[in-house]
C-alpha cells in the first residue's frame, strides 16, 4: 500500500508507463516517501548527482547507470560530483589506463541521461545557484549543507541513488528538511574563536560536528565569514557531524526568525587546539599536498599562485589543485595555471582527494581542509591540516614545519 | 505463523531465515563476489547470505551500499529477501535497483536462522 499522495502524473509513472526509469525512480522515491512520511512528492529546482568515481561504484554501479541511461532523461537541471579523476588529464595525474576507460564509460551514461557533466562538489561556483526558500535535491554533503544553511534553499543529504530518481521525475518527497517545522536550531553554539586561517574554520566544524551531532546548531560570536571559509566550514561540519544545515546570527539567512534555543555549547581556544591536535597526525615527511576539498574558488587559486611564485616543488613531493574545469579555464586566462605549473603543481580537474583512486599511493597529505583529511585517513594517509602557507611550504620542502 | 509488515520492495521470495539482531552495512560488511559478511565482529561475520532471508534490524553506513546490493544481485551472491524492523534508505534504494522483495516494520525477534520464510506483498509466513 501506498501512503503518499500521488497525482495522476505520478501514478502513471510508477505504473510503467513513461518507461523503465522513471518506474524504477518512483519506486524509490515513494520508498522513500512513505518510509519518513512524506505526504506528497514536490517540485525540486536542480539535482546534484553524487556517486559518480568508479572508484566507488564499480561495474555494479556502472551496470546500474548502463540500465537507468537506456530510457532515462532527466527534468530538471542536473549537475555531476567529482568523478575519479581529471577527464582531460588523467595520465599526468598517474591514473592507470583500465580505470580512465571505466570512468569514461560511467561518464558516457551520464551523458546520455543529459546530466551537465560538471564533475565539481562545488556547483555553487559554476552558476548552479539555487535561491532562498526553493526546494532542490542535491547530494555531496558539503553542497547540501551551503544550499541549507548559506543560501537558505531546501534540501535533504540525498545518496546516488535516490538524487537520479528525483532528477528523472523532477520531485522529491517532502520529509525532512523540505519542511519548515524541521529546520528549526535546537542548539546554542556560542563561537568565542576567532578563526584566521581557512584551516580554522575547518577545525571549527570539527569542533561543533563533534558537540552537537544531529542536532541543528545556532552559532552566536562569528563576527564574519567570507564565501570560502564558508566553504570550507561547510563541508567540516557534516564531516564531522551529521546534520546538514546551521544557523550563524547575522551571516546566514533565516536565522532572525529564530529564537536563541536554551541547549548551550561553547567552543573555545581549548576546542579549536583539541581539532587540530585530532586530525593532525605524528608526520613530518610530506609526499601530498592537496589544496582543494571543497573545490577551489577562482580566489582560492589565485592565492596559491601568489604564494608560489617563484618557489618549486620539493621532487618527493606531488602537490595538486583540486578544482572545477571552469576555475580552470579562468586561471589559465588570468596566468594563474602557469604560474602554478612553473611551480610544479599540477591541477586535479573533474576530481578530488576524497573520490581519486589515491590509497597506496602517497604515505602522507598535507591540506587547507579538514574534510579532505578525514578521507585521506581512509586512504591509508598520515595527515597535516594547516594554513595554506604552511602548505606550500610543506610542498616546498617536502616535510612539514 | 504470519507477520504483516510494510511493502519496501515488491515481489515474492522464499528461503531459509538468517537472523540477527545487528544493522549490517553493504558497503564495507559484505563481500559482494562471495556474499558472505565480512565486517569485523559482526553476529553474522563468515556467513554467507546468498539465497536467505535475510533478517535484520536496519542497515547503517555509505549510500553506496545500494551499489553494493546491485552488484550482489548481478553476482547471484544476494539474499533472496529482506526483512528489517525498520528500513533505511540505504537498504530501501538498494532493495528496489536490485529487484530484492523487502518488508519492514516486522517484530524480527519472532524469525529465527533456520526457520522457513516466504514473504509475498506485504506478508511474512513463517514456518518453524
Amino acid at each position: 500500500m501506498i501512503l503518499m499522495h500521488l497525482i495522476k502524473e505520478e501514478e502513471r509513472m510508477l505504473n510503467g508507463e513513461d518507461g523503465y526509469t522513471a518506474k524504477k525512480s518512483m519506486e524509490i522515491l515513494v520508498a522513500l516517501g512513505d518510509i519518513y512520511g512524506a505526504e506528497k512528492l514536490i517540485n525540486i529546482d536542480s539535482v546534484q548527482v553524487a556517486g559518480v568515481s568508479y572508484h566507488n561504484l564499480g561495474d555494479a554501479g556502472l551496470e546500474f547507470l548502463d540500465e537507468l541511461a537506456r530510457d532515462g532523461k532527466v527534468k530538471v537541471l542536473t549537475t555531476l560530483n567529482p568523478a575519479g579523476m581529471d577527464l582531460e588529464n588523467w595520465k599526468k595525474l598517474g591514473i592507470s589506463k583500465e580505470f580512465a576507460e571505466k570512468q569514461n564509460l560511467v561518464i558516457q551514461a551520464f551523458r546520455k541521461m543529459g546530466i551537465i557533466i560538471s564533475c565539481t562538489c562545488t556547483p555553487y561556483l559554476i552558476g548552479r545557484l539555487p535561491t532562498y526558500g526553493r526546494h532542490v535535491a542535491w547530494s555531496e554533503s558539503s553542497a547540501v549543507t551551503f544550499a541549507n544553511s548559506v543560501i537558505g534553499a531546501k534540501t535533504n543529504r540525498e545518496g546516488g541513488p535516490s538524487a537520479l530518481a528525483a532528477a528523472f521525475v523532477g520531485k522529491t518527497p517532502s520529509y525532512g528538511l523540505h519542511l519548515e517545522e524541521n529546520r528549526v536550531p535546537d542548539v546554542h553554539v556560542d563561537v568565542r574563536v576567532n578563526p584566521k586561517k581557512i584551516s580554522d574554520w575547518g577545525a571549527l566544524g570539527w569542533c561543533i560536528g563533534k558537540k552537537v551531532g544531529n542536532k541543528i546548531p545556532y552559532m552566536t560570536g562569528v563576527k564574519e565569514a567570507d564565501l570560502d571559509e564558508l566553504k570550507s566550514f561547510c563541508a567540516s561540519v557534516v564531516t564531522y557531524g551529521s546534520k546538514p544545515l546551521f544557523f550563524m546570527e547575522g551571516i546566514t539567512p533565516g536565522s532572525e526568525k529564530h529564537q536563541l534555543p536554551k541547549e548551550k555549547v561553547t567552543i573555545e581556544d581549548v576546542d579549536i587546539k583539541e581539532a587540530y591536535e585530532s586530525i593532525n597526525d605524528d608526520v613530518d615527511t610530506i609526499d601530498f599536498v592537496c589544496i582543494g576539498c571543497p573545490h577551489c574558488s577562482i580566489k582560492e587559486v589565485a592565492e596559491i599562485a601568489k604564494l608560489s611564485k617563484n618557489k618549486t616543488v620539493s621532487s618527493n613531493t606531488e602537490f595538486w589543485v583540486a578544482t572545477s574545469r571552469l576555475m580552470k579555464q579562468l586561471a589559465d586566462k588570468r596566468g594563474y595555471t602557469e604560474t602554478i605549473e612553473n611551480f610544479g603543481g599540477k591541477f586535479a580537474c573533474d576530481t578530488c582527494m576524497a573520490v581519486a583512486p589515491l590509497k597506496g599511493r602517497f604515505r602522507s597529505v598535507a591540506t587547507t581542509s579538514a574534510k579532505g583529511c578525514y578521507y585521506s585517513r581512509h586512504n591509508g594517509m598520515k595527515t597535516k591540516l594547516g594554513s595554506l602557507e604552511e602548505c606550500i611550504e610543506a610542498a616546498v620542502r617536502g616535510k612539514w614545519s | 505463523m504470519e507477520l504483516k509488515g510494510r511493502i519496501i520492495s515488491k515481489g515474492v521470495a522464499e528461503g531459509e531465515a538468517l537472523t540477527t539482531s545487528q544493522p549490517i552495512s553493504f558497503y564495507g560488511g559484505v563481500d559482494p563476489d562471495t556474499g558472505v559478511i565480512i565486517e569485523k565482529g559482526h553476529e553474522l561475520e563468515g556467513k554467507k547470505v546468498t539465497d536467505k532471508i535475510l533478517v535484520f534490524p536496519n542497515g547503517k553506513g555509505s549510500t553506496v551500499g545500494s551499489y553494493t546490493l546491485y552488484r550482489m544481485k548481478k553476482n547471484d551472491t544476494a539474499p533472496a529477501g529482506i526483512i528489517n524492523e525498520e528500513c533505511e534508505t540505504v537498504v530501501a534504494v538498494g532493495a528496489i535497483i536490485s529487484e530484492i522483495p523487502c518488508i519492514d516494520t516486522i517484530d524480527i525477534s519472532k524469525i529465527e536462522t533456520g526457520d522457513l520464510v516466504r514473504l509475498q506483498d506485504d506478508v511474512v509466513r513463517i514456518e518453524k
